[in-house]
């Protein structure tokens, strides 16, 4: 848990959603925001990663893939869902392929809402969920 | 490529001219033209091939009187878009298929197989497409029937 | 003689960059593709079907959730399809300008997104850096326009949903002056540089006949020499009111379509500044009847291509088929032409250079296909693709 608190390494899964909220993610990464001063990075793969960010409505198809994706993880590790998409199915409730919803499928530890969500937003709830994991500690 | 608008509709009428049931102008760009399912190959290949036309896409659509296909096809340098269309029976949807001689047509037509559940005689790699792997078959998101799985 | 072996690589579902996810499989022989197969469908969100539950206005909010990047072209596509249904419709000016301008924001922030991408895959991560960097400012624009970094919701039938202040184009002018000097950098590295003309010419051909033959479209149409391009062929909003080319090259390879890309986006600046120059005063929606029945198309060139909308409406609030046909669907099946009979290592690039889902690379894995064993995993196909170019620099004396 301290390792998790200290450098938390990232892994993105879309699951069927716009990208838009993908490319903020790798915004948050660039130049600007460059959240990799915090020590974050966004890693290539979901064993090496500490926190899954979720986005998208999770489609039938990607359901059972974003699962295995989830076992792989080393834990204990965090789940954010990331955009309207992944918190309620957004705009695309209702849909032949969005039978469940992000968090029927995974353990979602917090939500950050927004079409997208700008990346300070992103960052600031990955700092609001760090702070309650030390509160938890 | 054919660059005279009037010029390749003349072409069309020519050489299809009793088997075009019903052929509609909506404006200077756009014509509609109705034909039986089984001329589908020759006509589109006639439209693609030797007036160079591009396939935009195709459509299904399932309507009162049957499962309606269009094939989009763009002339880019003379401005109109050809949209061919058949109708087809709404028991049992079968169309020869264009992809067993075009291959932009593939993806589509396995598009529509998906999701409207119409059968393309020939295509040469008619797999599921857009559906999970899942979904069960004979299930049509785009049917007016269905009603969720 | 011995078979020869041949191994599957299966790249996807998922990778950690962006985009959808998409699953392929390579079947290699050595080093050289053979084969691949493609399975999407990760994302199919069954959008055509939900836009027949909404009415026309709702609609534009669902098309603009397509996709993130280009999520201003499937609205002006769209909003064209129901125009034409309704036909003698008058659209004013001032709304006529403002679509152009904000499909060709769209335009460079999007050719700069792919140049980072691409300059990644190549292990020039500085370019990816820079590119991302540069693209900040662009989206300042859209916040100052539009209220939104992406999502702009401008587009509604009749006409645009907001309008550009006055006050604001001044500043617009100055940030697309201050790009300029950064597409130069950009067109000096990637021109000038004999590393990358070594990696890239020759690579990833797509002939004229290919073309012709999948119905590809846009940026990868017009680096095999073929000009198609709706903005000059059917010009709509205010694309022939300015003065603009169309770009192309004629090599067909990946360098070919990033030196496309690169010159359509001084094309695009071009374009929004004449825009902004020329905008005439007046009001920017039409009153709208009611739509009768009948059907409609509409088109728009996307950064990636001519997006495609096709709608049928029976006279009431909601369309009754509405068909959506983004770019990459006619350009990615042409993989089987390009990819077939390259180097593994350049598989990531070829995909990268038709700009759909360059991402799943990031999820490659070799698989043997008689032991089922992983050999290569994610993140080492893109070292892999690094490191051909490091080589070629190094046999080049520039490292």
């Amino acid at each position: 848990m301290k390792a998790l608190l200290k450098s938390p390494w990232v892994f993105h899964l879309s699951t069927g959603s716009c990208n838009n909220c993908d490319i903020e993610i790798l915004d948050c990464l660039t130049p600007r925001f460059d959240i990799e001063r915090f020590g974050m990075l966004l890693v290539g793969s979901a064993r090496h990663a500490d926190v899954l960010l979720v986005t998208g409505i999770m489609t039938r198809q990607s359901a059972p893939a974003a699962k295995r994706v989830y076992e792989q993880m080393a834990k204990p590790c965090v789940v954010v869902a990331i955009g309207s998409c992944s918190l309620g199915q957004g705009i695309f409730k209702g849909s032949y392929n969005a039978p469940i919803p992000v968090d029927e499928v995974l353990p979602v530890d917090a939500y950050i809402p927004g079409c997208p969500p700008k990346p300070e937003a992103m960052i600031a709830g990955v700092v609001k969920l760090i702070q309650k994991l030390q509160g938890a500690k | 490529m054919i660059t005279d608008r009037e010029e390749a509709i003349k072409l069309i009428e020519q050489k299809f001219g009793n088997r075009i049931l019903k052929s509609f102008r909506k404006t200077k760009k756009r014509l509609y033209i109705d034909i039986k399912p089984s001329d589908v190959p020759e006509v589109v290949g006639f439209i693609f091939r030797d007036l160079g036309a591009r396939h935009n896409i195709s459509t299904g659509i399932d309507t009162p009187d049957g499962i309606e296909i269009l094939y989009h096809l763009e002339l880019d340098k003379a401005l109109i878009i050809i949209t061919v269309r058949t109708l087809l029976d709404k028991m049992k949807p079968k169309v020869p298929s264009v992809a067993a001689s075009i291959t932009a047509f593939d993806w589509i037509e396995r598009e529509i197989h998906d999701l409207l559940g119409v059968e393309f005689v020939g295509h040469p790699d008619m797999r599921r497409l857009l559906l999970s792997d899942d979904w069960p078959e004979g299930k049509h998101p785009l049917r007016r029937d269905f009603e969720g799985i | 003689m011995a078979e020869k072996r041949r191994t599957i690589i299966p790249i996807g579902p998922y990778h950690p960059l962006q985009e959808e996810p998409e699953f392929y499989k390579l079947f290699v022989e050595g080093e050289r593709i053979v084969d691949i197969d493609v399975r999407i469908g990760y994302n199919h969100r069954g959008i055509e079907k939900l836009a027949e539950s909404k009415h026309y206005d709702q609609i534009v909010y669902l098309i603009e959730r397509i996709c993130g990047i280009c999520s201003t072209s499937h609205p002006i596509a769209y909003v064209q399809a129901v125009e034409d249904i309704m036909g003698d419709i008058e659209i004013p000016e001032r709304a006529l300008y403002i679509r152009s301008i904000i499909g060709e924001l769209e335009r460079v922030h999007s050719h700069l997104l792919w140049l980072g991408l691409a300059g990644h895959f190549l292990g020039y991560n500085t370019v990816f850096m820079w590119a991302w960097k540069y693209r900040e400012p662009v989206l300042d624009i859209f916040e100052v326009i539009s209220g939104n970094r992406n999502h702009y919701a401008m587009l509604k039938p009749g006409g645009v949903r907001r309008d550009i202040d006055d006050d604001a184009i001044p500043g617009i002018i100055k940030i697309l002056d201050d790009l300029i000097p950064v597409l130069d950098m950009f067109k000096g590295a990637v021109l000038d540089d004999p590393v990358l003309a070594a990696r890239l010419k020759g690579v990833g051909i797509l002939s004229k006949k290919d073309i012709v033959e999948y119905s590809a479209l846009g940026p990868v149409a017009r680096a095999s020499g073929i000009e198609i391009d709706v903005r000059k062929d059917e010009p709509y909003a205010a694309y022939d009111r300015v003065k603009w080319n169309v770009i192309t090259q004629q090599e067909g390879d990946v360098f070919a379509k990033a030196v496309v890309r690169i010159l359509e986006t001084y094309e695009s600046i071009s374009i929004i500044k004449q825009c902004l120059q020329k905008m005439p005063k007046g009001p920017i929606d039409a009153e709208l009847k009611d739509i009768p029945p009948g059907e409609g198309i509409g088109h728009h060139e996307a950064p990636r291509g001519e997006t495609f909308h096709y709608v049928r409406s029976d006279g009431t609030n909601s369309p009754v088929r509405h068909k959506v046909r983004a770019p990459t669907f006619m350009n990615f099946p042409t993989f089987k032409a390009s990819v077939i009979g390259e180097r593994v290592a350049d598989a990531t690039i070829i995909l990268a250079a038709i700009d759909p889902c360059y991402c799943c690379t990031e999820r490659m894995s070799v698989i043997d296909r008689k032991s089922g064993k992983q050999l290569l995993a994610g993140e080492q196909l893109i070292k892999l693709s690094q490191e051909r170019t490091k080589e070629i620099a190094r046999k080049m004396g520039r490292s």
